[in-house]
């Protein structure tokens, strides 16, 4: 049956308003409109299919220059396993330093896919006094 | 007190300090020395974890630290120096600063050209009208990114959030993600001051009411806040009577808009523009007073990173031509904000420039709209006209000139920008 959605593309903070007509029983995007570019069509066909989202979060710290260091994943990861990566992180704690995009957890909830760091986090004795 | 000369000095390390610092030193500035008074570079960014940032610029969706990395790695390699800890007090009009840090005291620096940075300040005024107790629990949506993201503590579980600028959406899923409740995101006007991906990917995931023509009426609580009333608004913003609601909570979340920090341009007696609250600016982000520049969330309050860097980026180039003599002179051209426009920046264009180089106009739109012309006009005489599908105040709008996309004989007259319903004339 061919179905018809408007979504808000979430790719990059332009916000394109996408209409898009698919074919829910065999699961094929059949028209997109309205993305001014191809991330856009991409991200309306999971969006219909399979949602997926980047998580940012912060982990624990030990002897860091920050209590706790910004991480996301490396890619998209299902919707659904949001909550779960959550728990996952929430009980990790690194030892400084952290070094940028260094691997916090090789693979989170399952879902295959890498946590990194966003920064590089230097130890507390590390910091320059200014 | 420590004399330092340099060539060009820019004052805040954020993503704009960043780009300016950067690109002065690329464009052969001799000595360029980057001062902020933050423990480490990076501005806000280092705050905003989340994602979406540079998609415009690096092709790739980049999260704020990831996005300052970038240009710290660059500003290293090319060789800028850097000052922390360190907050500029005073520039005078004759390009000398006043600085202070803990280890020096204070700081003459005589710079070439300056470069002001300075970002902006979360509005807090939005509390101070609302009557009832003044309990703890009150904050802004940004120093309580700071607390969760940089401190790693909540300030609050279960939340109230007053105003829809992107910071508060931001915060709303975060506070969501840590474990805490977000009753709703009330916002006084008939549409959201943040970007619609945000309403998108951070209210509609989580369902989280959003309630436009909304506002907090009281706040209760003594030690700490207890509950809020929250109440409709008419047409002109006025809460109506009968349709108050109490919403019990310990923290009440402002996200009211950011004003431009500019206590130092002030100062300085550079001339400001009354709707953006910063310096007036050339194409070459010159304010008012030869030699001092301005970039970034200072001279207006952007909602895309990748408009700092690029607007910066001149601003950095302008300062190098500055101190290497090689400024445009010539006659210039002032914008105007027309129909529909609430502002326009850069407000002064170097014709010699807009011959050269194309040249990027941002402009605020009053009203949110849908199927218009965004339509450039000199001395009456329609120069540009590029079609919107959909313009919201909370969008920032820019527009490229050609170069030499202007008649060649403007002199005296004016460019003006304005929003054209389409199908009609200007
Ligand atoms: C919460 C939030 C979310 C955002 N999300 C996005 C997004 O998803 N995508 C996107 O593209 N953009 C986003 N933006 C917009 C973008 O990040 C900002 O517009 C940009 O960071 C502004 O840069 P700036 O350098 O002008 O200011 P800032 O980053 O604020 O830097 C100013 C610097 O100046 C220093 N300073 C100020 N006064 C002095 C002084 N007197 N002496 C010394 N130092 C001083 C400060 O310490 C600070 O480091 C977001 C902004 C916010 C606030
Ligand atoms: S379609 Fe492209 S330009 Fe439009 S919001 Fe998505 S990523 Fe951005």
């Amino acid at each position: 049956m061919t179905k018809e959605r408007k979504l808000t593309c979430i790719v990059c903070p332009v916000g394109c308003g996408i209409k898009l007509t698919y074919d829910a029983d065999r699961r094929e995007i059949l028209s997109v409109t309205g993305n001014q570019c191809k991330r856009g069509a991409a991200y309306a066909a999971d969006e219909v299919f399979a949602p997926k989202r980047v998580l940012t979060t912060t982990v624990r710290v030990e002897d860091g220059f920050l209590p706790v260091v910004p991480v996301r994943t490396a890619q998209p990861i299902p919707k659904e396993k949001i909550w779960d990566a959550l728990k996952e992180l929430a009980a990790l704690q690194i030892k400084a330093p952290v070094a940028y995009h260094q691997v916090i957890c090789p693979d989170v909830a399952g879902t295959g896919v890498a946590v990194i760091a966003e920064r590089p986090l230097p130890a507390e004795t590390e910091e320059k006094a200014g | 007190m420590r004399k330092i000369q340099c060539d060009v000095a820019v004052v805040g390390a954020g993503p704009a300090g960043l780009a300016a610092a950067g690109r002065a030193k690329a464009a052969g500035a001799g000595r360029v020395l980057l001062i902020d008074r933050d423990r480490e570079l990076g501005g806000i960014l280092q705050q905003c974890i989340h994602n979406g940032f540079g998609l415009h610029l690096f092709g790739e969706e980049l999260t704020g630290p990831e996005y300052a990395h970038k240009f710290i790695a660059e500003n290293q390699e090319a060789g800028v120096e850097v000052l922390l800890n360190t907050m500029v007090l005073q520039v005078r009009p004759d390009r000398h600063l006043y600085a202070m840090n803990r280890r020096e005291g204070m700081l003459d620096i005589a710079a070439g050209a300056v470069v002001l940075a300075m970002g902006c300040r979360e509005r807090n005024r939005g509390a101070v009208t609302i009557p009832g107790t003044r309990p703890a629990g009150v904050i802004t949506a940004g120093t309580a990114q700071r607390f969760v993201n940089m401190e790693g503590f909540m300030p609050g579980r279960h939340i109230v959030i007053l105003g829809s600028g992107d910071i508060g959406l931001i915060m709303a899923r975060r506070f969501t993600w840590e474990g805490a409740k977000v009753e709703g995101v009330f916002e006084i006007m008939p549409y959201t001051n943040g970007l619609t991906r945000n309403v998108v990917q951070c209210l509609h995931d989580y369902d989280i009411p959003l309630h436009l023509n909304h506002t907090v009426v009281e706040i209760h609580g003594r030690e700490r806040v207890e509950a809020v009333t929250v109440a409709k608004v008419d047409e002109k913003l006025q809460p109506i009577p009968g349709t108050e609601r109490r919403i019990p909570c310990d923290t009440l979340l402002l996200s009211v808009g950011l004003i431009p920090e500019n206590e130092l341009s002030r100062d300085a007696r550079i001339e400001l523009d009354p709707v953006t609250g910063g310096p007036v600016v050339s194409d070459e982000m010159e304010t008012s007073l030869p030699g001092i520049f301005a970039c970034g969330n200072v001279v207006h309050v952007h909602d895309l990173v990748d408009n700092v860097t690029r607007e910066s980026r001149l601003a950095g180039e302008g300062a190098a031509r500055l101190v290497q003599g090689r400024q445009p002179g010539g006659p210039v051209l002032a914008t105007r904000a027309g129909e529909g426009v609430r502002y326009v920046v850069p407000h002064r264009l170097h014709l010699a420039n807009l011959a050269e180089r194309e040249t990027t106009l941002y402009m605020r739109v009053r009203e949110p709209a849908e199927h218009v012309r965004i339509e450039a006009s000199v001395g009456g005489e329609r120069v540009l006209s590029v079609r919107e599908r959909v313009v919201r105040p909370a969008e920032m709008v820019s527009v490229k000139l050609p170069p030499g996309s202007l008649p060649a004989d403007c002199t005296g007259t004016e460019l003006t920008l304005s929003v054209v319903k389409e199908g009609e004339r200007a």
